[in-house]
């Protein structure tokens, strides 16, 4: 290594790859996935990993994805939760990996959840 | 990517715990459920929290685990890392699974303020990318490509940093002064000789971190025009020098040390040098003299490293907290150290929390921090209920602070005024059940011990303390005796060669000065008011209280108490050995101790 620039740029690879590790504070977006028997079974693994490779790929701060227990409603599994501070929070239902990318630009990033895989739609 | 990390403590103390098997199994659960691409184990620097190790922190949860066995690592992948249910019943007490808690609003961790370990338990040690992930050698990039080595020296100087190793004095003046000699050659030492019983600051620093050591020590050849560098550190520290062997190995690799680094046509390289466990080598000349081959004994000073050091060479040594500190005063600047801490105590100090306290383990606090806060706060107090009576700073160096100045804002200037040393960070917490003559007793030992012999007053001196205060702690010494002890105290300070004697007697005078009453009480009374002293012990066994059972005297070792079953036993005085295996075998409370 010759350069600062080399040396920035592992830092800037390394460091992404470490943000699964910093403090889970008050002010982040948080994607909770069901990971029950229930969603592990209705495929849940590959949506949580779609998510976390999708805000990898799109370097985005703040966000942490978490699993979580059974959500009750398990014919809906994969059931994904999305919860902002101050918003109110938005429940996806029969989730996919390509829907996961979906709603990472139109919601995560876009801020503009996706009405149609809501709860609410499939309910109506 | 991944999605979980799981970080398992990898230092000293929880290696000793398990952690190792832990990190075995874990790997191996996460490979049986096909996780292995999605989650990663991290083995890491100390936590801090020793007393609850092995610790494991679970990310993003930030779930932190406590007391961790192997067996347990089975339920943790399945229903942690698998159906993401954290496991409530390893968790520290101080979180719950409905209120989610960051470590840092926990009550060990909340007055901490983590500089020089900031990146221990958060990296690991053993990849050099997650160490420039956190901003590594960054802080040599800015030196190299920004400042002169004159300007370097000024924000260590600007920021107020003083030696860690127990001396406070200022680094930047220390630099300044190797920087200002004119030689063909000159050298940056790493003194990671930590001796003190019950201090593990720098291994802890070395363990979890050992690349902000080899940065710091680059930016101080850099600014004090030294090309090579050496690191003296304890043999009995294996974990330590594999890391740093490792750290060096891939800064090769990477072309962080070696020949112009940053292609700014700067020069550096490092060495390792293992101490064979002496003591004395601690003292900077000593140690030096030990990295030249020879045997570790220290010389006269002037002429000062700085001047004539290292093979003859100017020689800047620092101590591994010092170093610690260096990359983020650089990259913060001097303002933002200086902002922390006292008037004349800059920045924060990491103390081995140990004795008679709960949350044994690692602290780093603002200077300025009490010690009241210390124990009581962060320490989690003292386990039983006891009362506190003092507690020990700079071990064999150091003094004791009492009670009665638990309230003294802790730092360099504050401490010395009261009596004490700040000392390099060991913190001996202290109960009614001590005896304060027996600490000083103990420590006196221990110097007896590794005096290195060179020069009469230690040699002869320190032995003379120990024998005097054998004779306090058997009950056979008079108050004459008290006042030639003071005399011989101030005799070793002022002629000793070294900071080894001259700060040997530090726990006698400490302990007098506090703690006189006590002292007295074995010489006027020949009693020992904790009862520790076992000469001044004796046992009774009180009639009234006494059923006869017979238990204490098949227990007795010696068989020192007769008497009939159903009938009060006595015990035989001249017989006995004072083990107290009688007093702890009694179900009736009917033992006394006097």
């Amino acid at each position: 290594m010759k350069s600062i620039e080399e040396l920035m740029a592992i830092r800037d690879k390394t460091r992404k790859n470490m943000t699964v590790r910093e403090d889970t504070g008050d002010s982040k977006i948080r994607i909770v996935v069901g990971m029950a028997t229930c969603g592990i079974a209705a495929g849940a693994r590959p949506v949580m990993n779609a998510f976390v490779d999708e805000i990898a790929k799109r370097d985005i701060k703040g966000v942490s994805v978490l699993q979580t227990g059974c959500i009750g409603m398990c014919r809906y599994e994969p059931i994904v939760e999305v919860t902002e501070p101050g918003k109110e929070k938005v429940t996806y239902v029969k989730m996919t990996p390509e829907k996961a990318v979906r709603v990472v630009n139109d919601h995560i990033v876009n801020g503009n959840p996706v009405a149609e895989f809501t709860v609410g739609a499939v309910e109506d | 990517m991944y999605r979980s990390h799981v970080l398992v403590c990898g230092g000293t103390g929880c290696t000793s715990s398990n952690s190792a098997a832990i990190i075995e199994a874990l790997e191996a659960e996460i490979k049986k459920h096909g996780l292995e691409n999605e989650v990663k184990v991290v083995r890491t620097g100390c936590f801090g929290l020793c007393a609850r190790g092995p610790i494991m922190v679970v990310y993003p949860e930030g779930s932190y685990y406590s007391l961790v066995k192997p067996e347990d690592v089975p339920e943790i992948v399945e229903e942690h890392l698998l159906k993401g249910r954290i496991v409530k019943r390893l968790l520290f007490e101080e979180f719950t699974m409905d209120d989610i808690k960051s470590l840092k609003e926990t009550d060990f961790y909340k007055k901490q303020h983590r500089v020089a370990l900031r990146n221990c338990g958060v990296i690991d040690p053993e990849n050099i990318d997650e160490y420039i992930a956190y901003d590594g050698y960054a802080a040599l990039a800015k030196c190299l490509s920004e400042y002169t080595p004159e300007q370097v020296i000024d924000i260590i100087s600007e920021s107020g940093l003083r030696g860690r190793g127990g001396g406070g004095f200022p680094t930047g003046k220390k630099w300044s002064f190797t920087a200002a000699q004119k030689s063909d050659q000159k050298y940056v030492v790493c003194n990671a000789d930590e001796g003190d019983p019950g201090a593990f600051m720098d291994r802890s620093v070395l363990e979890g971190d050992p690349h902000c050591i080899i940065e710091a020590m680059a930016i101080c050849g850099y600014a004090t025009g030294a090309s090579e560098g050496y690191i003296y550190v304890r043999a009995e520290y294996p974990i330590a020098v594999k890391r740093l062997e490792i750290a060096i190995g891939q800064a090769r690799e990477y072309g962080l040390l070696g020949k112009n680094i940053f292609d700014s046509g700067f020069d550096f390289d490092l060495h390792i040098r293992l101490g064979a466990g002496a003591f004395v080598c601690g003292e900077e000349t000593a140690l030096m003299t030990s990295i030249e081959g020879n045997r570790g004994e220290p010389r006269p000073r002037p002429p000062y490293p700085a001047v004539k050091g290292l093979f003859g060479k100017p020689t800047t040594e620092n101590n591994v907290e010092t170093f610690a500190n260096v990359a983020q005063i650089i990259l913060n600047g001097a303002d933002w150290f200086a902002s922390m801490g006292t008037e004349r105590s800059k920045g924060t100090k990491v103390f081995a929390l140990g004795g008679k306290i709960k949350n044994t383990g690692l602290v780093e606090i603002p200077m300025g921090t009490t010690l009241r806060e210390i124990v009581e706060e962060i320490g989690g107090g003292i386990p039983g209920g006891k009362k506190f009576k003092a507690a020990q700073t700079g071990g064999p160096s150091g003094g004791c602070i009492p009670a009665s100045l638990m309230d003294t804002p802790i730092d360099y200037d504050n401490l010395t005024a009261i009596g004490c040393m700040m000392g390099s960070g060991g913190l001996i917490v202290m109960d009614e059940d001590d005896c304060m003559v027996d600490i000083a007793k103990f420590f006196l030992n221990f110097t007896v011990d590794e005096s290195c012999g060179k020069c009469t007053p230690c040699r002869v001196g320190t032995k003379r303390l120990l024998e005097m205060l054998e004779k306090i702690t058997s009950g056979n010494a008079t108050l004459r005796d008290l006042d030639k002890l003071e005399d011989l105290c101030h005799y070793i300070k002022a002629n000793s060669l070294c900071g080894l004697g001259q700060t040997a007697p530090n726990p006698v005078l400490a302990t007098l000065k506090f703690f006189r009453n006590e002292y007295e009480a074995h010489v006027v009374d020949k009693k020992c008011p904790a009862g520790v002293c076992k000469a001044l012990l004796s046992y009774e066994i009180l009639e009234d209280r006494c059923r006869g059972c017979t238990a204490c005297a098949r227990k007795c070792p010696v068989g020192a108490i007769s008497g009939n079953v159903k009938e009060a036993h006595t015990i035989n005085k001249s017989l006995c050995v004072k083990c107290g295996v009688c007093m702890q075998t009694c179900k009736f409370g009917a033992i006394v101790k006097r």
